[in-house]
């Protein structure tokens, strides 16, 4: 596999973290990839901005950190107009419409998903906005099987959170389908 | 696909490898970017039969995990800078009464409360001397959480054969960054358990008697010997003693038994070291990055090795010197203002040859920043 390497960023509370995380682990014990994942964040547990990296390869990764991402997620405006500029030309942005506004032009393909609103209309639990935006991502980006996805969801949630959060991955996939 | 194979942070490999190494009693405060490590011994520890305790502060915890071990247990704390600091006093009384324990330090920046969640590696000369009076001190590092664990197994094992504390000084970055680590089989990796005194009960038993090999065997506290333990100078029977004799042969025993294995402690990596022209030296998280440059510049045909440090006290010096013997540069990577960067111009036969690439913003030092920081040394300008 070709190095693929993403920042997921967003504000304390959004999941950013957990979905990186997910995605990551997904890689290592359901695909036999090479993955890394850090993070970086404020003293505060809630708010501030958070960013998430992830690196996946088919090959040692040493250096852990990504300084220029082919794939970016911002969930907010402050995480865009933070990080937007950092993308590698060619690479994939995916924002949310309803927490950001696009405000410039980017050598990238900028993909606005409503994945937010999709997730309170469909499913009505603000808490798997993550995990659609990872079905989102993973779809537009090809990164892995949906199911590495859901073997990592199966071993994390109770039955009746499990339940919400698959949906939220399908909700994820649909969405990037439609635009794709 | 093997079913020992574990996708975690730093924190949490570390936590694996203690067990593994046989913790049964940990003792905390929890600090940024430590935290994980308390939190998931509160729920692992009780459940294995251990004990874990969360302590008022970084005094007690050190003070609970000395009593402990003194008691058979197998112990460990985890703690940043800040509660690292508060921790000296009781670190150099678990130094001169010999007792086994390790502590863990995850850096973040400092002095003070710093830079809480971000990387650094300031605190080496303070695992060094951030105990009052002479002494000897082991401290051990990883960047890769598959060498956390087994640098966390070496250093209980350390720990137990010399009867000291160990500092296992990570970072920030190792801590947090989850990557893939294979857990070893039980039996795998040799443990090195308690050495106890074979001295029945009602028997004199004399906790500071040497074997002929200068280990000292040790009988449980609250077991069936009666002895004393104290942070002043003692005699082989635990009691104080201001006997000039005393003095001098129990100080030099607390260095000489780390000092005097100062090879078998050294643990290492090299890479390209056999025709390098410039040898980085760096450790911890930094250590990634430079094995990055490495890798990245050999294909061109630049002549740079690593020398990845993992015991950074007692400090290799015989290591270094011959890993650099041949050349032209030796440039120390790490992220502080150069700790280990003075070592190495002690160690080596001509320090002017010695350079530092450094990074203390609180962001990890990347490739570009060291060969940046080459090409300034080779005079051929960033």
């Amino acid at each position: 596999m070709e190095r693929v390497r993403m920042v997921f960023s967003g504000s304390g509370g959004q999941g950013v973290i957990t979905a990186a995380i997910i995605l990551a682990e997904a890689a290592v014990l359901h695909e036999d990839l090479i993955a890394v994942q850090s993070q970086s964040y404020g003293p505060e547990a809630r708010g501030g901005a958070t960013r998430s990296d992830v690196i996946i390869s088919g090959s040692e990764i040493m250096f852990p950190k990504v300084i220029q991402p082919n794939v970016l997620i911002c969930l907010t405006q402050e995480a865009y107009n933070k990080f937007s500029s950092i993308i590698r030309p060619g690479g994939l942005l995916l924002t949310d419409s309803r927490f950001v506004k696009t405000e410039r032009k980017v050598d990238a393909r900028q993909k606005e998903l409503p994945m937010y609103e999709a997730v309170i209309e469909k499913i009505g639990k603000p808490i798997v906005f993550n995990i659609c935006m990872l079905g989102a991502v993973n779809r537009l980006a090809e990164l892995l099987k949906p199911e590495s996805i859901l073997r990592v969801l199966e071993g994390r949630f109770r039955p009746e959170l499990l339940e919400i959060n698959r949906q939220a991955l399908q909700l994820g996939i649909d969405l990037a389908e439609k635009t794709a | 696909m093997s079913q020992h194979m574990m996708f975690l942070q730093g924190n949490e490999v570390c936590v694996e490898a203690a067990l593994y190494a046989g913790l049964d009693f940990f003792a905390g405060y929890p600090i940024t970017p430590s935290t994980e490590m308390a939190e998931m011994l509160s729920i692992r520890l009780p459940q294995n039969g251990g004990k874990f305790l969360q302590m008022e502060d970084e005094l007690a915890s050190m003070c609970a995990i000395i009593g402990a071990s003194l008691t058979g247990s197998k112990v460990m704390t985890a703690t940043s800078g800040p509660g690292f600091s508060l921790m000296q006093e009781a670190l150099g009384y678990a130094v001169m009464t010999e007792i086994p324990c390790v502590i863990v330090n995850v850096q973040r920046g400092g002095p003070s409360t710093g830079n809480p969640t971000h990387v650094s590696q300031g605190d080496v000369n303070q695992a060094r001397w951030g105990t009052h009076g002479d002494h000897a001190i082991v401290a051990l590092t990883a960047s890769s959480n598959q060498d956390v664990f087994s640098i966390t197994v070496d250093a209980f094992n350390i720990s137990e054969t010399y009867r000291t504390p160990v500092v296992l000084l990570f970072d920030e970055v190792v801590g947090h960054t989850r990557e893939r680590v294979l857990a070893p089989e039980p039996g795998e990796i040799p443990l090195v358990g308690r050495l106890h005194t074979s001295v029945r009960g009602g028997v004199d038993y004399h906790p500071y008697l040497p074997r002929e090999d200068g280990r000292l065997p040790m009988s449980d506290f609250g077991g069936v010997h009666r002895y004393n333990v104290t942070g002043l100078f003692h005699d082989m029977w635990g009691f104080p003693s201001n006997n000039p004799q005393v003095v001098h042969g129990l100080l030099r025993h607390l260095v000489d038994k780390i000092e005097n294995h100062a090879n078998e402690i050294a643990r290492y990596k090299e890479y390209y070291l056999e025709d390098a022209e410039c040898v980085l030296i760096s450790y911890g998280s930094a250590a990634r990055s430079a094995r990055h440059l490495v890798n990245s510049r050999r294909p061109r045909g630049e002549r740079l090795g690593l020398l990845e440090l993992q015991t950074l006290w007692p400090f290799p010096d015989q290591i270094v010197r011959e890993k650099c013997a041949g050349a032209k540069y030796i440039v120390v990577v790490e992220m502080n203002m150069g700790q280990i960067l003075q070592a190495v111009k002690a160690a080596v036969p001509d320090p002017s040859k010695v350079f530092l690439a450094n990074r203390v913003d609180g962001d990890l030092i990347t490739p570009t920043d060291i060969r940046n920081i080459l090409r300034l040394i080779w005079g051929k300008g960033v």
